[in-house]
């Protein structure tokens, strides 16, 4: 299991050393220091091993996590642990940097000698963690009896995420779904792969242990519907979205708030929902993707010293619907000394630090056309090497899953508290943004 | 509050200032002093000075001083064992705190204090912790059996805390069963043969209930506690797997990739033509591929555990190329591992889009990537036969390109595919010779001049190119003067005329002026042959070449199957072992594929049986060097008796020495045997050396059998052996090849039970019959031992390639 965390500046510095095991020496520390920070080259490998010591390392901004091991602990929890150890650290004192880190050091020391014991992860719900470790000292101390277990109690227990006597005047309830649409796309509009990747994000402000249903247009759960002629169809997509058709989800994934075994067996999404804001589920679907966006370069040489660049954006969904927050990177050579850039709508700029042109657009409409041309001078160079044109990258936001993703419903029961689904306050909003939306030129 | 200035105190005299602010009584400074010792203590000051005062600190209500203070304990206690017992009644007073919060952070740190004298005191507690009526200080203790194992596992033992701990596995907390799981497989694993785990149906089937409810991390636990659960029979692993399958949706990729080794590792057992097992094959792929939108370290340990479960079955991701293509922002060794796969996965069906992608990846930047996409060019045009062509064309795009480490790469891989398809594409010659100059890198000048010498008919100037080579033969590496050497020879045999002058300055150059054993040798044979019987030696020279392997660097079988059954550890993102990287004993056990249960396969091997019956398995060349981590390495035969191999660049031409060759060499037959072998040691007796002793080369090459024996030396160094001394020799005696040892005992304390192991070598090295050491061995005392051996066992090419590793485990 692991042996030791470390926490380090980007200098190398210590910032948090804590060892769990005995055979992690002081030496540990420096080994991964000179091996890895101070390394000259890029780094090879997020596992590092150094004399039979095993490193693995995350960055955040510029502060190195470092988990280390002399045996062979399972590598993929190990990775998961330090992000889950990210994830609590912002939930305690928000960014992740030295300075955060050094004024909370203390609460550092708690938090790992809790979630980490003996080099095995424990309970890392923020949720949990919270009713009893604090950054104004740790409650405990005045603590009723019935309060200590029931700390306890959630802890360990079956819903470690939630605790129980919540109450809100309002229960109200928030889902985003949140989708990233990766595209790569060939120079002459061939998709070469393309696919979203989408989450599902609620924000629960519900009293007591509320019971959720969640439903979608997933293809398996209404095709079984309609070949089955059930009546009792759950809530017909009370939560709008017209639930034209379904889609066909390759693959999701849930919080460990989910019930597996009934997604399974049933393919029915129900838990207990944690409260506040957490993610509900992942997934990815490949197929029918709604392309926002088309990107057509034209790129041509014109001589050794001249570039033209021609790249033609077309929006490709509803015309009452708008994108945002458009941004189009077009790559530059490195020898570049002047660029010419005249386009129709939004601004671009040459920016050489980064060797591309930015063109920005605020907002544009569906099944629009915009254009941006540019020549770019280039230096004589003597350089064998010619420059691998990287790819034309493009970001944006727009109002609907490009998966086709629609909520069905969210129905919440509560039977020990009075209120039921209806009294409920529901919303639900789609938002779509660009993953990695490349096209080569 | 900030903290952060308790990292600037550098004053000098600040233990002593801190000395005086611990022992104040005032509550706040005390904190505040306490909180300055830990910060010292993380930047690596020693503060242990301030010991005594520190642990007096500990007597306090205040739940957060008390946390500090037990840091510092942890940190320190081992360097000042006396003192950490004045910390002990605190531990046992908190053990009892009616809060179960103290109770069990009280525990938990006790259980760090790495102190002999503590740990009896611990003893009481922990058992009445284990049975605490609060789940939160159970699932503690359960983890302070563990560390308490760690540091004496015979008081354990005696204590009866592992007969607790396994009845916390049906604790009604599921927490506190996933940390019972965890703390017994650990204590499993340095008790490889105890049956402590004990698992059977009903303790699985708890395992699986718990499995629903208890945290991500407790499910990693017990997934991997699972993984080692022999099921009885393919009914048995059929419903472990259905019950296990949800898991694939879970957030935490740990516990699918956990999931995955248990599934991976059930299946071996389903029959084949169930319908359960095609629809467990489907279900796989999904989230192995959602494994691949995960922040990168964890892309990486997916994509490396994906390299495994490709080569074990390909079916799975076959239809999944796509995923695998890379990204321009990816990490570079996202990218790399995913061009790996991408050469795997390439097939018929899918090449023209593998191909396009290549082609654009080796105009990228960073030289290591490049550098394996042109070698994956090469790799596609080798496997699949169709898209040679295309391949081939690409490459000499990329040679015009004049890119020099493309063109070197691209020429590496074109003389593969010239062994691959032989007479198709050698009209590109011209192009590649036209780069000749550019080549600076050993392999690409070996591959080139390779090129040149088996070509040498159809190229005008091939004498020409040659000699340029020759002007600066010592200067090159090994590889480059080795290749030289037979090209020019071949050279000579295929244009006798003109080139007599150039051969005679090859050899003279290789025999007379060179130190290096490999090339004289090599030297020798080609004299030897062209001046006896220049039509052998045609033969020989000239012979058709064995066939490349369609397959790079697949992971031998055997170690295949043991990493599929550590997917997700760190084992599988090494590709090793886990005794490759792991000290002690932990770990050392090897895991194995359970067989294949059902009625007509049963006979069939596993890993036969995934490859499918139509291909051989290929020949594996191990890519990972040799499997570090034995004891000894040792070396067999004086440096000078390398077994000289006829195309030593080709990797197969040295595997097929081994595998065909050998065995005909020690029956005594000439004739079966590649006939440059026994020449070189017959004709060159200079330079025979000890495996002339070992293997008999038959009555013809004139060596009186068991005639020389080399004398012993020392194998192992007492100080690198707790102190065993090991040196020795081989002989050869009535035609049985021993292993003459002689044990000296340097340790103070009497040894006993030996034992040998012999790692798989390129001879095929075994022992016939046990280690026969009788005696103890007490201190200073030195027997000696004669162990005859086998050439039945395993073989595999080290490198060198007379390299053998031997485990010789004495238990003391």
């Amino acid at each position: 299991m692991i042996g030791g965390l470390f926490i380090y500046n980007h200098k190398g510095e210590v910032l948090i050393s804590r060892v769990y095991r005995d055979d992690i020496g002081r030496n540990a520390v420096d080994a991964f220091r000179v091996n890895v920070i101070h390394a000259r080259q890029q780094v090879r490998s997020p596992v590092t091993n150094i004399a039979r010591t095993s490193f693995f390392h995350v960055k955040r901004s510029n502060i190195w996590l470092a988990a280390v091991t002399k045996q062979n602990v399972n590598a993929a929890m190990v990775f998961e642990f330090l992000y889950k150890m990210c994830d609590v650290m912002t939930a305690y004192f928000g960014k992740i940097s030295e300075e955060n880190i050094k004024n909370n050091f203390v609460l550092i020391y708690e938090l790992l000698d809790e979630i980490l014991d003996f080099g095995y992860p424990q309970n890392s719900e923020t949720g949990a963690l919270k009713t009893f470790i604090t950054q104004q000292g740790i409650k405990g101390q005045h603590q009723t009896k019935e309060e200590q277990s029931q700390i306890t109690s959630q802890v360990t227990g079956q819903i470690g995420w939630r605790r129980e006597g919540i109450k809100y005047r309002r229960n109200e309830l928030f889902l985003d779904v949140l989708e990233s649409v990766n595209l790569l796309m060939s120079p002459q509009g061939q998709v070469l792969s393309a696919h979203v990747s989408g989450r599902v994000v609620m924000k629960s402000y519900l009293s007591g242990m509320p019971e959720c249903k969640f439903g979608m247009n997933d293809k398996i759960v209404i095709d079984k519907q309609g070949k089955g002629g059930t009546t009792d169809e759950p809530g017909k997509s009370e939560l709008g979205g017209s639930g034209k058709q379904s889609i066909a989800i390759d693959d999701c994934t849930f919080h460990q708030c989910v019930r597996l075994s009934k997604f399974d067996s049933e393919r029915s999404i129900s838990f207990i929902p944690p409260d506040g804001e957490y993610e509900l589920m992942r997934y990815r679907t490949t197929k029918d993707i709604i392309l926002p966006f088309r990107v057509i370069p034209l790129v041509r040489e014109v001589g050794r010293t001249k570039l033209e660049v021609k790249v033609v954006i077309k929006s490709n969904f509803k015309p009452s619907l708008l994108a945002q927050k458009i941004e189009v990177r077009i790559p530059t050579p490195l020898n570049t000394s002047g660029v010419q850039v005249i386009c129709m709508k939004g601004k671009a700029k040459y920016k050489a630090s980064e060797n591309a042109i930015v063109w920005k657009i605020k907002r544009m409409a569906g099944m629009k056309e915009s254009q941006i041309s540019a020549e770019i001078e280039l230096l004589p160079t003597n350089d064998k090497k010619k420059w691998a044109r990287p790819p034309i990258s493009m970001n944006f936001e727009v109002p609907f899953a490009p998966s086709g993703l629609k909520v069905r419903y969210l129905k919440v029961f509560e039977s020990k508290l009075n209120y039921s689904d209806h009294d409920v306050i529901k919303w639900v909003r789609y938002i779509g943004r660009s993953g990695i939306y490349e096209t080569r030129c | 509050m900030t903290d952060s200035k308790y990292f600037t105190t550098t004053k000098k005299g600040e233990i002593f200032e801190l000395k005086a602010e611990l022992n104040s009584d005032k509550k706040e400074k005390k904190k505040e002093a306490v909180k300055k010792v830990i910060a010292s203590m993380t930047v690596g000051k020693d503060v242990s000075a301030l010991f005594p005062d520190v642990v007096n600190c500990m007597q306090t209500d205040n739940l957060e001083l008390k946390k500090l203070v037990y840091l510092y304990l942890m940190n320190y206690a081992k360097s000042q064992p006396d003192m950490a017992i004045m910390a002990v009644n605190t531990f046992v007073k908190d053990c009892e705190d009616l809060n179960p919060l103290i109770r069990a952070l009280a525990v938990r740190t006790m259980g760090c204090i790495r102190v002999d004298k503590i740990t009896e005191y611990l003893c009481e507690p922990l058992r009445k912790c284990l049975k605490d009526e609060d789940p939160y200080v159970r699932k503690t203790a359960a983890v302070c059996v563990a560390k308490l194992h760690d540091i004496n596992a015979q008081l354990v033992e005696d204590q009866g805390f592992l007969d607790t701990l396994k009845d916390l596995i049906s604790d009604s907390n599921p927490m506190v069963v996933a940390n019972a799981v965890a703390a017994l497989s650990e204590i499993a694993e340095s008790h490889p043969n105890s049956n402590l785990l004990d698992l059977n149906p009903q303790t699985i089937n708890k395992l699986l209930t718990a499995l629903n409810e208890c945290t991500e991390w407790g499910q990693i636990f017990i997934l991997d506690c699972l993984a080692s659960y022999l099921p009885r029979d393919d009914r048995e692993s059929q419903s472990i797997c259905e019950r296990v399958t949800p898991r694939l949706s879970h957030a935490n990729s740990a516990v699918v990739l956990s999931a995955v080794k248990v599934l991976m590792k059930f299946m071996e057992m389903l029959p084949k033509d169930l319908d359960y097992y095609g629809t467990l094959l489907k279900k796989l792929a999904p989230p192995l591929v959602t494994l691949l939108s995960a922040e990168p370290e964890l892309q990486y340990v997916a994509l490396r555990n994906i390299n495994l479960i490709v080569q074990k079955r390909p079916e799975i991701l076959k239809h999944e190329m796509k995923v695998f293509f890379v990204k321009y922002n990816d990490p570079i060794y996202v990218k790399l591992e995913k061009l790996d796969i991408m050469i795997r996965l390439a097939s018929q069906a899918n090449i023209a889009q593998v191909l396009a992608e290549l082609k654009e990846y080796a105009t990228e930047v960073d030289v290591d990537f490049v550098r394996k996409a042109v070698r994956a060019i090469g790799r596609c045009a080798i496997k699949v036969e169709q898209s040679a062509e295309r391949c081939v064309s690409t490459l000499l795009d990329l040679i015009q390109t004049k890119v020099n480490y493309v063109v070197q790469e691209a020429i590496v891989v074109i003389k593969d595919i010239f062994r691959k398809y032989p007479n198709k594409y050698e009209s590109v010659i011209a192009t590649l010779c036209e780069n000749l100059d550019s080549l600076d890198e050993p392999e690409a000048r070996a591959a080139m001049i390779w090129i040149v010498g088996e070509y040498a008919e159809r190229i005008d100037n091939a004498d020409e190119l040659l000699e340029s080579f020759l002007e600066g033969f010592h200067d090159e590496s090994t590889q480059v003067q080795l290749q030289l050497l037979t090209a020019i020879v071949k050279l000579f045999l295929k244009k006798p005329t003109e080139t007599q002058e150039l051969v005679q300055q090859v050899l003279s150059l290789a025999t007379q002026d060179s130190d290096n054993p490999d090339l004289r040798d090599r030297g020798y044979i080609y004299w030897r042959l062209l001046s006896t019987d220049p039509v052998a030696a045609k033969e020989v020279v000239l012979a058709e070449k064995p066939l490349i392997s369609e397959e790079t660097d697949l992971i031998e079988p055997t170690l295949l199957e043991e990493l599929i059954c550590h997917i997700g550890t760190l084992a599988s993102v090494y590709h090793k072992p886990p005794s490759a990287f792991v000290e002690g004993s932990r770990g050392v056990q090897h895991k194995r594929l359970p067989p294949r249960a059902g009625s007509g396969e049963s006979t069939e091997s596993p890993d036969v049986g995934q490859s499918g019956p139509s291909e051989a398995p290929p020949a594996v060349i191990p890519s990972q060097g040799d499997l570090l981590g034995d004891l000894l390495n040792l070396d067999l035969a004086p440096p000078t008796a390398t077994v000289p191999s006829v195309q030593p660049s080709m990797q197969m031409g040295a595997m097929d020495l081994l595998g065909g060759g050998l065995d005909s060499l020690m029956g005594a037959g000439l004739g079966a045997a590649p006939a440059a072998m026994p020449a070189s040691l017959g004709g060159a007796p200079a330079v025979g050396g000890g495996l002339g002793d070992l293997f008999d080369l038959g009555g013809g090459v004139g060596m009186p059998t068991g005639s020389y024996v080399a004398p012993k030396t020392v194998w192992l160094l007492a100080m690198k052996a707790k102190g065993l001394e090991i040196s020795g020799t081989f002989a050869r005696r009535g035609g049985i090849i021993q292993m003459d040892l002689s044990l000296t005992n340097k340790a103070m304390s009497v040894m006993t039970d030996f034992a040998i192991q012999f790692n798989r070598n390129s001879f095929g090295l075994a022992p016939a019959g046990p280690l026969q050491v009788l005696t103890p061995l007490s201190p200073n005392q030195t027997i000696d031992v004669s162990l005859p051996l086998s050439t039945s066992g395993p073989v595999m090419k080290m490198e060198p390639l007379n390299n053998l590793q031997v485990i010789y485990p004495p238990t003391k």
